[in-house]
């Protein structure tokens, strides 16, 4: 057979690869024209960079607040989770006690429900705590919401482990938490990573617990980022500014890409494990 | 062993307080408030039995919802899947066939990373940015079919009953590809080069080396992929709320949306756990076909 040249399959795949990035890139041009633009030719290209669009999505759309919102919420979130998540699956992975498999089999059963059976009771729990429309209740919800995968995760982690080194630990005076702080946790720092980048992208593109438990009298200046684009997407349509809208977009889109491009390894590969489960 | 103990309880009992708090007791609540008529404002309520349910039955609406789910559930899976093995066979087999063997295409990396973009990307913003490029005058859907000269075919895509759901099936379809294209094409890595040698001396053709050699290869990725894009298509509530909100009229409700608003905006609570519960067992009915469906030998390399 003679070395045939792949045209046929660079076709298709230069194809989708631009399905993919012309939308991304357009909203992004988009955030740079002016209204006018925008409404005559969707093809057309901004004549300047006209940053301005940026800035009034930034601070008269509050898009620069949602942001900060986001910011707090999951770097609380995240750091809770990692930490109750770590906790829960080393005592789970490495000692055995009454009511260990009851405990694990709770925690990894959560996988299995859609979150969408809990809606409305959740929604009264929050309430009843008085955390409705605070950050501080999305906090602890979204921590509570991720533990099942890091849980599974992260026992599955701590179990391929090495025993002598904590045997070792053990014998030099080392206590439990000591054995956790120092020895265990810093040699699971690959598998923390994993999940937490997992669970970074799962917090920070949440939707349905934001719109759920951020409502109520002021909840709107404690919006989430997801959630004060969508409402910015129904306002901005009304008053018709279009740029400031595409701007918003851009401003929530242009970090998480940036991001994505410099670990793309480390996304895709936490990623995958969070489906492969 | 007084430390151990301690120390056990220390670490365990905080996260399973929080646990208990906000995943655990939601989720028996929910079984408990779909059997009562609550309508959330006053903290009295009766219990009903199983009338919820029955309303459930007679409940057009919410019918012509799980009708779109179940579209949803046999197309989402079938179409993402089918092009993702067909865009990930191209990166990792579709290169140059040659004396020298069967290779990726050049760029394979690039593409890798490029197909990913949508799976970093919110809910939120995917659908903002698609109902954009829906829009009747100013999306770049219609602008193309403008700037082509296909006037005839720019129409308003969400405003017409006839669309609005298959656009939002194109936006799933869209975001989805890309993630099982990666996972699909990590896993054909794994897979000996000699095979496919073997299946190009034997004269296999790029369709039947696809569906004869690679697919069986990869079987169990498929079955995982399976269950995930089954999960999506139950759910679909965010993505449809945002771009269409279930319109025109009731053309692209979906049984998530129902629920939310039965709940949310008509604040009728325990009619929507009960729509919540009998997801709840759909979910679990569709996972226990799929189990026995699939079961297929598996091939050992």
């Amino acid at each position: 057979m003679a070395a045939r040249r792949p045209v046929f399959s660079h076709v298709f795949l230069v194809g989708w690869a631009l399905l993919t990035t012309l939308p991304l890139a357009w909203a992004v041009l988009s955030s740079f024209k002016s209204d006018e633009e925008i409404l005559t030719d969707p093809w057309g290209l901004p004549s300047t960079l006209r940053w301005e669009n940026w800035s009034r999505a930034w601070g008269s759309a509050h898009i620069g607040r949602y942001f900060l919102n986001s910011a707090i919420v999951v770097s609380g979130a995240l750091v809770l989770t990692m930490l109750f998540g770590a906790m829960a699956a080393y005592v789970l992975a490495r000692y055995r006690f009454r009511g260990r498999r009851v405990v694990y089999f709770a925690f990894v059963g959560g996988m299995m429900f859609p979150v969408f059976l809990a809606l409305v009771p959740l929604f009264f729990v929050v309430r009843d705590l008085g955390l409705l429309g605070s950050l501080g209740g999305l906090i602890l919800v979204y921590a509570a919401y991720s533990l099942p995968f890091t849980v599974f995760f992260l026992t599955a982690f701590f179990r391929t482990l090495p025993a002598t080194v904590a045997e070792a630990a053990m014998v030099d005076g080392c206590g439990h938490f000591g054995l956790f702080f120092r020895v265990m946790l810093p040699m699971a720092r690959p598998g923390l990573v994993s999940v937490g980048i997992f669970n970074f992208l799962f917090q920070w593109n949440q939707y349905v617990l934001p719109i759920v438990l951020m409502q109520g009298e002021g909840a709107e200046k404690k919006w989430v980022l997801a959630q004060g684009l969508t409402a910015l997407a129904v306002n901005e349509g009304y008053r018709g500014d279009f740029s400031g809208l595409f701007a918003g977009m851009a401003i929530a889109m242009v970090p998480v890409l940036i991001g994505y491009l410099a670990f793309h390894r480390q996304v895709q590969s936490g990623l995958a494990a969070g489906q492969m489960r | 062993m007084r430390g151990k103990r301690l120390f056990i309880a220390v670490f365990l009992i905080p996260p399973l307080l929080l646990y208990g708090i906000f995943v655990i007791s939601p989720y028996a609540q929910a079984f408990q408030i779909s059997g009562t008529d609550w309508g959330g404002l006053t903290p009295d309520f009766e219990y009903v039995g199983v009338a919820n349910f029955r309303r459930l039955l007679g409940d057009g609406v919410f019918w012509n919802a799980l009708r779109h789910n179940g579209l949803l559930l046999v197309l989402l899976p079938v179409t993402t899947i089918l092009l993702g093995l067909f865009f990930a066979s191209m990166i990792s087999v579709g290169g140059r066939r040659d004396r020298v063997g069967v290779h990726g295409v050049r760029g394979a990396g690039f593409y890798r990373v490029v197909y990913f973009f949508p799976q970093v990307l919110s809910v939120a913003i995917i659908g903002v940015l698609w109902k954009q490029m829906y829009a009747p005058s100013t999306g770049l859907i219609n602008g193309t079919f403008r700037a082509v000269g296909l006037d005839a075919w720019a129409t308003p895509w969400l405003g017409d009953p006839r669309f609005s759901f298959w656009c939002v099936f194109a936006v799933m379809l869209w975001m989805n590809v890309g993630f099982y294209v990666v996972l699909f094409s990590a896993a054909m890595q794994s897979i000996p080069r000699d095979i496919y040698e073997a299946a190009l001396l034997d004269g296999a053709g790029r369709v039947s080396t696809l569906f004869r050699v690679t697919v069986p290869l990869v079987w169990d990725t498929i079955q995982v992929a399976w269950v995930y894009l089954a999960v999506i298509a139950i759910d679909g509530f965010a993505i449809v709320q945002i771009i269409t909100d279930g319109g025109p009229g009731f053309s692209s409700d979906v049984v998530g949306l129902r629920l939310y608003k039965t709940a949310f905006t008509d604040a009728q609570f325990g009619y929507a756990s009960a729509i919540g519960v009998a997801m709840f067992f759909l979910t679990l009915t569709v996972a226990a076909a799929f189990l026995r469906v699939t079961r297929r030998d598996r091939v050992e390399l």
